[in-house]
């Protein structure tokens, strides 16, 4: 199988040909069944070729299989080659298993849509599937470029995937207890396509530069070419390079400045906001910033840039996700703030810990937005968590995979998310105590605003009765794929058990060849002590935040004394411990909710988005200006020539 | 003395006469053809025959026809353009003049009379024969752009094109008069030895001789400040001749460029036009994709995205080398196929009753016909350059070339130009995807891809967009032969 | 005639070149433009000439019979062109044609 990899692109690919061309006439089983199929046929090339490629030798375990030379020119040869080694078959492994889940959730999630439409649905995320894929097996820059690019496409595609709903305003709801919630109008779903696609072109830019200064630099574009020449290059062009492919790293991964799009690609239907825009595309840029781990090792200065522009979204977009009452958006600045430990993982140079956090953020992510996608079907597609309340009584399943995604998220222990993030957080304390700290704090935040969200759509008492009264549990084809992957988030953690557990840490040892550099084993400065506490200080901080998010937004006597039930012992313990009095909760938390809605308002809304809209603006309004000389009488164009042959000729002669 | 007729090798005029002569067999056909529309693949079968006679004299003859005609490699690969161009011309217009009811013999006949000019360009060895050549394409092309005489903007459209083309022949002209004072011949190898030999450097009226024909070529190829006309005429001519001329004219413009200043102007005056041509380049590509940032009118906005590739192109040609030389040839190639396939879109989306189309008309067009959508798509993304598609590698070989050649500036211009382009042509692409429908089925001008000629080219550009980008090896290596 | 130096057919030509760009920019009547055009062209004609009799050799007069037959042609497509302008827009005022713009 291993040499047969580029089945895992194939495979999809015969599925947007067979669902794009035919599929409207071949009705909605059959366009399923391809979808779904195809994506299987690559996970199980996939796994079969990582079990081959764990058989044989650590030093061998990288093979290169060429399809076709695709481009020589001079010294230059680039080929149409994939590269199986552990880093990218993993990869593979994660995006295919992922991606076989949520196609099959999108065969009952997508039902109502019709045939045409279905089909289509299938057909982009089958070609979004096939370019990730060829982003992650690329043997090259040029390959990775083109799976990049092509990526973006299909995400632009599959955002504006829904273009016929409005932006009409409606009137607001009144709910159970009186209030008013006002319905925001839906985003539109073209603009929010057309942003991703231009916002990410920026950060392109200059992955595009990169690409190009590496060609200039080492005449090559091969990976491991690049990678054995690397060392004799001048630190100062290595930095160059690294941050200007960092550059598309933060468009394609959401983070600072470039962050904007992603919140608004919720306007894509949920399965797609589960695989492209939790799941997998985004984390393209942590990926590709682990695939050059080698070079960023070579340029400290980026490696901090990475670290730091990683750990100050991430507490950003988690204090921003406090005050969304939209739960896909909620979950959108949740992923940007992941995302943004994933790149300090990786800017510290911790690239399994990175990889780590990747998968089980894969696994609970998408858990989550499916799960959020479950509530959306039931409750006709609205979103706003303060109209719901107490769906765990009409949405078991839902609910039960709702918490456990949640729980990995906030890094409850023995979760998932809780041995990465703890990997992370280890990292970063042995690179520098600021970026924990920031880190730390990040956690809790979380944890904050995962179980308010948890707690508002769920818990508690329906609050828009007639709403409630609809919802229903989804059909087994959506629930199913939320059981495996509520396993998934729950047990995900035992690919990397911490070391001080005595158990080896298995994902960190299969990435070992690649990033020999960084085997825990050989870099372990930190003493068992030291990471024991740490380990207790990120669990702590994990229940501090889930708590405190029960305190603050659930505190009613009949629900508290439900969830005590259910919750005892961890919840009698943190309530009592870390039980705050009225001026602290006047004080901090309603302050810390005002700070955060600043934050969105202002920094969000105003700074950022206005610094990406404005200098859009500003093109526009330049081609406006320049356009106005395009006023259509002969004779002023006939002056613009006869002024500029006169430059010209004054130029050439006079110089 | 016997007097002595000069021998005439006319073997590298070939695809010129084969060109012309069918041309006129075409006019001849038109007094006894009843359907129009057979003389349109009456015309294809002679630019099918011209290709074949291109490649039969693959990889080039020696400059002959007393030294005023050429036929290298350069020259049979913009032949092989051209031809393309027609082809996919002349394939749109079968349909388009049907469905507008301008069916017409002249139509055909003025397009390959066209294309022998092109072909004359391509192939002169002689600044005498560049002018014949530039006037014999032009002056059809005006007539063609004018060629729907029911529509005042196809009217104006000619009468701007027109004038403002005279306008910059004369100056062209007065360029070759220039020249010829400061080297004493119209021919441009011996221009270029006496300007080397004996040239002085910053000989004024050399220079300004230059200038002048920079002027008449920055005029063909729509280069900023000599771009006026472009997006009106784009615009306003029948689109199936806006597809086959805003591909043809640029190329032979660049075809002949290059010759001018590679064979003639160089190495004396290098320095100068390097200069020149990179300013020129970054301000062409930087104007026009700020101006199709702002265009509702998609022929309009074609027509400043091809000023922005003409910008593009001439980033190969500043590159002064044969790597640059390579990658103009390889962007003119993409370009023609990008180009010629969007407008030949643009012709099919096209209603009886309107002469252009807003991207309005757009709106929904993956919904109404598919395949034609998926085509756009295709060369919307290869105008961005995203691989791997064609427009990807000819934008890679042209930076590339101006990295080697110390013009980082201008490539790393030229990159974050693609960036901002992206914008309009995902406009496009957000009309086509995410857009209702806004006509009604029985206003849509059915569009069955087996059954009509507009299909076929539209077929062809996108296959080529693809395989190309695919597999361009076959193109690079045929280019190292050049 | 041979004692006329060939510098002042050169200018006379660079003037002539001058006086039709500048009636070519200022004229608004398209047939008066046409003719503007026309005297760039013979303004080069006249240089040509001259250049080839100072440069001895036959191309300067050769390259003229080819111009004089280019510019017969131009001018009547632009009739051509200008009847049917007339035909639809009723003028022949130059200004009066914009319609496509922006």
């Amino acid at each position: 199988m291993l040499h047969s990899i580029w089945l895992v692109i194939a495979a999809p690919l015969a599925g947007v040909l067979l669902n794009g061309l035919l599929g409207r006439h071949l009705g909605r089983a059959f366009v399923g069944l391809v979808g779904v199929g195809s994506v299987g046929v690559s996970f199980v090339v996939g796994a079969l070729a990582l079990i081959e490629l764990g058989a044989l030798p650590a030093a061998e375990r990288s093979i290169g299989v060429g399809m076709w030379d695709w481009i020589t020119i001079g010294s230059l040869q680039v080929g149409m080659t994939l590269r199986a080694d552990a880093l990218s078959l993993w990869m593979v492994l994660v995006v295919s298993g992922v991606s076989l889940l949520i196609h099959l959730y999108s065969v009952g999630y997508m039902g109502h849509e019709d045939e045409r439409m279905f089909a289509r649905f299938f057909a982009y995320l089958n070609l979004f599937v096939a370019s990730m894929l060829l982003l992650v097996l690329a043997d090259n820059y040029l390959l990775l470029y083109a799976g990049w690019e092509l990526v973006g496409v299909c995400s632009y595609l599959l955002i504006g995937f829904w273009f016929h709903k409005g932006d009409e305003e409606q009137a607001p709801v009144v709910l159970v207890d009186g209030s008013q919630v006002a319905v925001p109008p839906n985003l539109n779903p073209p603009d929010s396509g057309k942003k991703a696609f231009i916002v990410t072109r920026f950060g392109d830019f200059g992955f595009a530069l990169g690409v190009f200064l590496i060609w200039s630099t080492f005449g090559t574009l091969n990976f491991t070419d690049v990678f054995a020449a690397a060392p004799q290059v001048p630190t100062a062009t290595i930095t160059a390079i690294t941050l200007l492919l960092f550059m598309g790293a933060i468009g394609k991964s959401a983070q600072l400045p470039l962050s904007v799009w992603l919140p608004d690609a919720m306007a894509g239907p949920t399965p797609v906001s589960a695989l492209i825009h939790a799941a997998t595309m985004v984390t393209a840029g942590v990926y590709m910033v682990a695939r050059n781990h080698v070079l960023y090792d070579l340029a400290p200065t980026s490696s901090l840039v990475v670290a730091i522009v990683g750990a100050v979204t991430a507490l950003y977009a988690a204090t921003i996700a406090l005050v969304q009452v939209d739960l896909k958006r909620v979950l959108a600045y949740s992923t940007i703030s992941q995302l943004g430990y994933m790149f300090l993982a990786v800017g510290v140079g911790a690239y399994a810990a990175g990889m780590f956090h990747l998968t089980t953020h894969a696994f609970f992510k998408a858990l989550l937005f499916l799960a959020a996608g479950s509530v959306m079907h039931a409750l006709h597609d609205v979103i706003d968590i303060r109209r719901m309340g107490g769906l765990r009584r009409k949405m078991p399943v839902t609910w039960l995979t709702f918490l456990v995604g949640a729980l990995a998220l906030a890094g409850f222990p023995l979760t998932a998310g809780f041995f990465s993030k703890d990997e992370i957080l280890l990292k970063a304390f042995e690179f520098s105590p600021w970026l924990w700290a920031v880190g730390l704090l990040t956690a809790l935040v979380t944890a904050l605003y995962t179980f308010r969200a948890l707690i508002v759509a769920f818990w508690g008492q329906p609050r828009d009765w007639p709403l409630y009264e609809k919802a229903h549990e989804s059909p087994p084809i959506m629930t199913a794929p939320l059981a495996i992957l509520a396993i998934l988030a729950l047990l995900g953690g035992l690919l990397g058990l911490p070391i001080v557990f005595g158990v080896p840490n298995w994902l960190s040892e299969w990435l070992a060849p690649i990033f020999a550099a960084h085997a825990p084993a050989e870099k372990h400065m930190l003493s068992v002590t030291t990471e024991w506490l740490l380990l207790g200080i990120s669990a702590a901080v994990a229940l501090v935040g889930i708590a405190l998010a029960y305190w603050l937004y659930a505190q009613r006597g009949d629900i508290t004394a439900r969830l005590t039930v259910t919750l005892r012992p961890i919840f009698v313990l943190l309530i009592n411990k870390y039980y705050l009095d009225d001026i602290y909760n006047a004080v901090f938390a309603r302050g810390g909710q005002r700070l955060a809605a600043l934050l969105a308002q202002g920094l969000d809304k105003a700074a950022i988005d206005g610094i990406v809209d404005g200098g859009a603006r500003l093109f526009v309004r330049g081609g406006a200006w320049l356009t106005q000389f395009e006023d259509g009488h002969i004779p002023h164009y006939a002056l613009g020539m006869f002024v500029g042959a006169l430059v010209l000729v004054a130029y050439l002669v006079l110089r | 003395m016997r007097p002595q007729l000069p021998t005439l090798d006319l073997v590298p005029l070939y695809p010129l006469l084969v060109v012309t002569g069918w041309a006129v067999l075409v006019l001849l056909a038109d007094l006894f053809v009843q359907h129009k529309r057979a003389l349109g693949y009456l015309a294809l079968t002679g630019v099918i025959v011209a290709a074949v006679v291109t490649v039969a004299l693959w990889p080039g003859v020696p400059t002959s026809f007393q030294n005023m005609a050429i036929s290298d490699g350069q020259a049979l690969f913009f032949n092989l353009v051209f031809l393309v161009t027609g082809a996919l011309g002349l394939l749109v217009a079968i349909e388009y003049l049907e469905r507008k009811d301008l069916q017409r013999g002249e139509y055909y006949a003025l397009l390959m009379f066209s294309l022998a000019g092109m072909i004359a360009m391509a192939a002169a060895e002689d600044l005498l024969i560049v002018f014949l050549g530039l006037e014999m394409m032009s002056v059809a092309l005006y007539v063609l752009s004018g060629s729907n005489q029911r529509d005042m903007s196809s009217i104006e459209a000619a009468m701007k094109y027109f004038i403002l083309g005279s306008f910059a022949s004369a100056f062209f002209l007065y360029g070759i008069a220039l020249t010829y004072a400061a080297a004493g011949s119209t021919n441009l190898a011996q221009i270029g030895s006496w300007l080397s030999g004996r040239g002085i450097p910053k000989d004024p009226v050399a220079l300004t001789g230059l200038s002048l024909l920079l002027v008449g070529f920055g005029f063909k190829v729509a280069l900023v400040p000599f771009h006026w006309w472009t997006p009106d005429v784009y615009q306003g001519a029948p689109t199936s001749v806006t597809a086959f001329m805003s591909v043809g004219a640029k190329a032979a413009g660049f075809a002949t460029l290059t010759r001018v200043l590679y064979s003639a102007f160089s190495p004396t005056f290098t320095t100068d036009w390097v200069t020149v041509a990179a300013v020129l380049a970054a301000v062409t590509m930087t104007f026009g994709n700020l101006a199709a940032l702002v265009q509702r009118d998609v022929k309009r906005l074609l027509g400043y995205s091809s000023i922005a590739h003409a910008g593009y192109v001439l980033v190969g040609i500043a590159a002064a080398s044969p790597v640059g030389v390579r990658g103009m040839l390889f962007y003119i190639l993409a370009y023609a196929f990008m180009t010629a396939g969007a407008f030949a879109v643009a012709c099919a989306v096209e209603r009886r009753e309107q002469s252009t189309t807003t991207l309005a008309d757009y709106a929904g067009l993956a919904q109404r016909s598919p395949l034609l959508a998926a085509a756009m798509l295709l060369f919307m993304l290869s105008l961005i350059g995203i691989p791997p598609l064609i427009g990807f590698w000819s934008k890679l070989f042209v930076f590339r070339a101006a990295v080697e050649a110390n013009l980082a500036w201008l490539a790393v211009l030229g990159v974050l130009n693609s960036a901002l382009s992206a914008y309009y042509y995902a406009g496009v692409v957000v009309q086509m995807y995410l857009r209702e429908p806004g006509r009604s089925p029985a206003e849509e001008v059915a569009f069955r891809p087996w059954r009509s000629a507009l299909a076929v080219a539209v077929f062809l550009a996108a296959a080529a967009t693809v395989v190309l980008g695919l597999w361009p090896g076959a193109v690079v290596n045929l280019l190292m032969g050049v | 005639m041979q004692d006329v130096p060939t510098t002042w057919f050169l200018l006379l030509g660079a003037i002539l070149f001058t006086i039709g760009a500048v009636g070519v920019l200022v004229r608004r009547n398209i047939l008066v433009m046409l003719m503007c055009i026309e005297l760039m062209m013979n303004a080069v004609n006249l240089t040509f000439v001259a250049l080839g009799r100072e440069l001895g050799s036959l191309t300067g007069q050769v390259v003229v019979f080819f111009t004089i037959v280019v510019a017969a042609v131009e001018v009547t497509v632009g009739l051509a062109i200008l009847i049917e302008l007339n035909r639809l827009y009723q003028t022949a005022d130059v200004d009066e044609v914009a319609g496509l713009k922006g």
